[in-house]
């Protein structure tokens, strides 16, 4: 079954085999988009948000097939330079496996609201799980970039995802259960497809 | 998780996913081969579907059906689409529905309300979920459409079982009709953080100023969502409103606890499940019999 959907802004296809596959593993295996991360496939963790339609969701648990005629952004084309930079200059990136489904549900609250307080931060980031940075810095980069935003210096959108610095980019590659993320800056670039692309994701607990 | 999915998709494997146009459409389908799965927000099954622990060869998104995705004012009640996600009544019906609103805003993370439905977490019917509190406490109405017509039953018929329910193969949830709040409303949720979290136990309590009547609705502490009708009957003092004394409250909090039919399992013991709603109950009812006697001094 061909799914034809906008993702990042390009009409993209994609020839799914099973009524139940989910648009974490389309765009992961199928289309090669591995900036969308998978630490659960259970909706606990967040490291998969992509913005369907404009609204925050866990990637896994979204059927492709739901998808046809939507509009897909992953972190690579949700996330407008100041929140990215914020991340960096904060110190709220560690091993970055939870990096790009924040980046997005960042970006997305940014976007409602301009200057959002700590309680708001938190309840907008609940879904969001980070095993290193113990939040602070994350919650610190949202402000700081909330200041970038609001001062006007910059909003021009990413869509380019070699923009990225390559160590930010490039966190543990297709990393198994969430249990064994480590931090994996040397981790090659996360660019060619191959047939044994899927994560062995953990059991249920 | 999944099987490695060959570098080249060629043939697509044979099976079925409809995306009906209307409801009529999705229950000729669903009459035609009733062991196809609905989809609606995906949140419980996808999980489900991930972790393998089932298979569909068809499903059916609900996701497109706009008549699903919207509610409407009734007059005293609001009917609520089944595929409205919960993000949505949050936002549109806090103020007409104080304690779906409440019970919806702690339904799992944003990512997961903006998916979430009220019609999902009706046909899984785990006695868990939080949409069920509210929909007891208030008197709600669960509308079920099959080919053969359209069938109302209410909430507090509609639960059999742990994950189980009168709804039948063939049939789906349509809408939920629910009472507009007469009065003060309140949902309290026992867990060990303010997201995320399946319910220890939950409670939802609803103050009707017009009927001069309680609701309540217990969840999570029993094989379905429990009413508490004997706590329901307390003996209120709506001509001397401050004498709801600690004794009233505390007596109110005994009969929910009493009403529960809780377990020991991974989340609770059933004697701290009794317990906390006991505490719950208290704290709902001095909390709903304070802002409406503020309100009308
Ligand atoms: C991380 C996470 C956290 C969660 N936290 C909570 C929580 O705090 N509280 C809570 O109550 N739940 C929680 N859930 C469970 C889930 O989000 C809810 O039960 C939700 O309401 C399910 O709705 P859905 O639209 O996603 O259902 P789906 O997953 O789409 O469907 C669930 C089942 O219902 C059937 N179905 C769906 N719609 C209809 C319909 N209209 N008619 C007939 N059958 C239908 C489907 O076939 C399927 O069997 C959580 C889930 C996850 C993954
Ligand atoms: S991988 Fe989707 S929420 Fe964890
Ligand atoms: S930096 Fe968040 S999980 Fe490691």
């Amino acid at each position: 079954m061909r799914v034809t959907m906008r993702v990042d802004g390009a009409d993209t296809a994609a020839d799914i085999d099973r009524p139940g596959e989910s648009l974490l593993a389309t765009l992961r295996d199928r289309l090669a988009l591995t900036g969308t991360k998978n630490a659960c496939e259970q909706g606990e963790c967040g490291s998969c948000t992509v913005l369907l339609d404009g609204d925050p969701v866990c990637a896994c648990l979204v059927a492709t097939a739901q998808c046809e005629g939507r509009e897909v952004r992953t972190v690579v084309g949700a996330v407008p330079r100041a929140v990215r930079d914020a991340f960096l200059t904060c110190g709220a990136v560690q091993c970055g496996f939870c990096t790009p489904g924040l980046l997005v549900t960042v970006a997305d609250l940014l976007e409602r609201e301009a200057d959002p307080s700590d309680l708001r931060i938190r309840e907008a980031l609940a879904g969001n799980l980070c095993r290193c940075t113990g939040y602070e810095k994350i919650i610190e980069a949202v402000h700081v970039a909330a200041a970038a935003s609001v001062s006007g210096a910059e909003e021009a959108r990413a869509t380019d995802a070699t923009a990225w610095p390559e160590a930010a980019t490039t966190p543990a590659v297709d990393a198994p259960a969430p249990d064994s993320v480590a931090p994996s800056a040397a981790a090659p670039p996360a660019t060619e497809r191959t047939g044994d692309a899927r994560p062995s994701a953990g059991e249920p607990q | 998780m999944t099987a490695p999915v060959p570098a080249t998709t060629t043939a697509p494997a044979d099976f079925e996913f409809h995306r009906p146009a209307d409801t009529a459409e999705a229950l000729r389908l669903l009459a035609q081969r009733p062991e196809t799965v609905p989809i609606a927000g995906g949140t419980d099954l996808m999980v489900a579907v991930n972790y393998r622990h089932t298979r569909p060869a068809a499903m059916l998104d609900l996701t497109g059906l706009a008549e699903l995705r919207q509610w409407t004012d009734e007059g005293a009640s609001i009917r609520i689409g089944a595929g409205v996600p919960y993000a949505r009544i949050v936002a549109e019906l806090a103020t007409v529905l104080p304690s779906l609103a409440a019970a919806s805003r702690t339904v799992g993370s944003p990512q997961i309300r903006n998916r979430g439905t009220l019609g999902g977490n009706l046909a899984t019917a785990s006695p868990a979920g939080d949409g069920h509190p509210p929909l007891l406490a208030t008197g709600a109405c669960v509308e079920i459409a099959s080919l053969e017509g359209t069938r109302t039953v209410d909430a507090a018929d509609f639960y059999t079982g742990p994950k189980r329910s009168v709804l039948e193969p063939g049939e789906l949830v349509t809408a939920v009709t629910v009472p507009k709040a007469a009065g003060p409303q309140q949902f309290l949720k026992v867990g060990t953080r303010n997201a995320m979290v399946i319910a220890v136990c939950s409670l939802a309590v609803s103050l009707d100023l017009d009927r001069r009547r309680l609701g309540t609705g217990i969840g999570s502490a029993g094989p379905t969502p429990l009413r508490a009708p004997e706590a329901e009957q307390i003996d209120l003092p709506w001509a001397a409103p401050s004498r709801l004394d600690d004794a009233l409250l505390i007596e109110f909090g005994r009969r929910v606890a009493a009403a529960a039919r809780p377990i020991d399992d991974v989340r609770s013991t059933a004697e701290y499940r009794r317990h906390a709603l006991a505490v719950c109950a208290a704290r709902a009812l001095r909390r709903v019999w304070t802002a409406a006697h503020e309100r009308s001094a």
